[in-house]
């Protein structure tokens, strides 16, 4: 059924984003399309992968944006895959029941068996989160690695979604954001977590955490600002030193 | 967006038959168009005609055509399910209304039913229209479809060529009614002014999403893609991407309008004003409203910009 869950779901498992850390590898991104080209979804269908005009599908794509003017243009690196929303349209406007949304835990999925290829979700979907398989004539998208995180055979810390599994740099967090409590919550009331497209009114579960204000003066770190002057060499040492300083200069 | 030809041609070919349909209906409930044989069999065959083969059409850009079915089961919440099962209810009034329409002398039971059956059938075939217009209607992402002026342009495009096609039937059996050419002429001013108003609403109007509430960076001053995700072309550009140049808009604008309003207005006021010519007038009034439609509809989808172009550098949506 197309329909939303009655109310909000009560567990809104969803990924927190922090744009300050993101180093641009694209790893979660390949990782993302290693696990799911054998997951729920599989295959992430390739199409003439070492030709001219490379064309396939992939759940998660790194964009690279500048903001700002001269010296105070950053230049930020920007993933996106699906965001899961609390009422995502690409589920309502689905003719067949084959996109829904999880009432257990607000993941948004596709029933492959169901999905005629339309294509009318992806059209209603302003994040670009989904891709038509020409292969397999359905639309796929993020699971959010439902073969993962509830992956017994795994063992627990690896039972994330491939893209948090791997970035080396910390920058994906995955959690439940409808717990006030949990760490992903916490991470977006601390840094200001936004939504993204928030006008349109899709209330995307995944949030992105801003890059941190620009540090243009070196913090304090306890080193004194100027450096001590050294004491000059003695001109002329005494004793024994002294005696061999005569001899060599001579 | 991509402008699939087998959209174009369903919305533009079912647009005229249900139009078509609910013409026949309204004119014979009123009693202004005398049911016959003659002109039952040539308007419901070329009315079912035309939803059919669109219908059949609309199937062939699916990823699975043979689960087509399926889409009828969706209808609380999808107006494209909506659509599906409006279509094919249409076609019990409908198909009633043809056989007492066609073939009433043989039916004389069902003479009290005409009028019923073609109300019915008229609203139907409305309501068919107006879920295809809000199936656009209600994609946010889309600011050249989510306004007001989609729907109403859908049913007037689709009672302008179907009254065009009852004026042409009319005029094959020899019956040519000045009330439904003239009915033809309002319908005709009043869709040009409904898609004036939407060519002159996209152009002086901004989508309320840009790169800026896209990424969420607004905070640091303009933004701009500075890399993109991936150096060849992906489905979202593919489908999401299309692109026309402005030039060449305004030229198929112009062309849309003189196709689709101007010719057949001229060629509808002729019949009415000069009946000694005959078919002809008649005739190319459809044929060139059928193209100006054509032409509107595919501007319709190569003029919409998607929101997710934000994402690819687009600057607005």
């Amino acid at each position: 059924m197309t329909s939303l869950p009655q109310g909000p779901t009560t567990k809104k498992l969803g990924l927190v984003i922090d744009l300050d850390t993101c180093v641009g590898c694209h790893a979660c991104a390949v990782n993302c399309k290693e696990w799911n080209t054998g997951g729920h979804s599989a295959p992430l269908t390739d199409f003439n992968p070492y030709g001219a005009e490379t064309a396939g599908v992939w759940f998660n794509r790194i964009h690279s944006f500048e903001a700002g003017e001269g010296e105070n243009c950053r230049t930020v690196n920007f993933p996106k895959s699906c965001l899961h929303c609390e009422t995502p349209a690409c589920v309502t406007v689905c003719p067949t029941g084959a996109s829904y949304k999880r009432e257990e835990d607000g993941i948004v999925l596709v029933d492959a068996d169901l999905c005629i290829g339309c294509k009318l979700c992806s059209w209603a979907c302003p994040y670009g989160a989904r891709e038509f398989d020409e292969s397999d004539g359905v639309m796929k998208k993020c699971t959010l690695c439902i073969d993962r995180i509830y992956n017994e055979n795994l063992p627990e810390q690896e039972r994330v979604p491939a893209c948090v599994a791997t970035c080396p740099a910390s920058a994906r967090h995955f959690g439940d954001l409808g717990d006030p409590a949990s760490a992903v919550s916490r991470l977006v009331a601390e840094r200001g977590g936004f939504d993204l497209l928030p006008e349109l009114g899709y209330k995307p579960v995944n949030k992105y955490l801003p890059p941190r204000p620009r540090r243009d003066q070196p913090g304090a770190t306890g080193a004194p600002a100027a450096l001590a002057a050294l004491s000059p060499a003695q001109d002329s040492p005494s004793g024994f030193l002294g005696w061999v300083d005569r001899l060599l200069s001579r | 967006m991509f402008p699939a030809t087998s959209v174009i041609f369903f919305t533009t070919a079912s647009g005229a038959g249900y139009g078509l349909i609910a013409a026949l209906g309204v004119f014979a409930a009123l009693g202004l168009v005398a049911p016959g044989l003659g002109l039952g069999l040539f308007g419901f065959v070329l009315a079912f005609g035309l939803i059919t083969a669109g219908l059949l059409s609309s199937t062939f850009h699916l990823g699975h055509p043979e689960r087509a079915w399926r889409a009828v089961s969706q209808w609380r919440s999808s107006w494209l399910s909506r659509e599906g099962v409006m279509a094919l209810v249409t076609y019990v009034p409908a198909g009633l209304f043809a056989l007492v329409f066609t073939f009433g002398p043989w039916l004389p039971e069902g003479q009290g039913a005409l009028r019923p059956l073609g109300l019915l059938s008229a609203l139907a075939a409305a309501l068919t229209v107006f879920s295809t217009g809000m199936i656009y209607r209600v994609l946010k992402p889309i600011h050249q479809w989510a306004n007001g002026w989609v729907v109403p342009s859908y049913l007037a495009l689709a009672a302008m060529t179907g009254l065009m096609l009852l004026d042409l039937a009319l005029a094959v059996f020899a019956r040519p009614s000045q009330v439904v050419a003239t009915t033809t002429l309002i319908a005709i001013a009043l869709a040009a002014a409904l898609k004036a108003g939407y060519w002159r609403f996209i152009r002086t109007s901004r989508a309320a999403s840009t790169a800026e509430t896209a990424t969420g960076l607004g905070r640091f001053g303009r933004v701009r893609l500075l890399e993109a995700p991936h150096t060849e072309e992906n489905y979202l550009l593919k489908e999401m991407g299309f692109k026309i140049a402005r030039r060449h808009a305004e030229k198929l604008r112009r062309i849309a309008a003189l196709a689709g309003f101007i010719l057949p207005f001229v060629f509808t006021l002729t019949t009415l004003v000069r009946p000694a010519f005959g078919l002809l007038p008649a005739v190319l009034a459809v044929l060139s409203a059928g193209l100006g439609v054509a032409v509107e509809r595919w501007l319709f989808f190569a003029e919409a910009k998607h929101t997710v172009m934000l994402y690819y550098g687009a600057t607005s949506a």
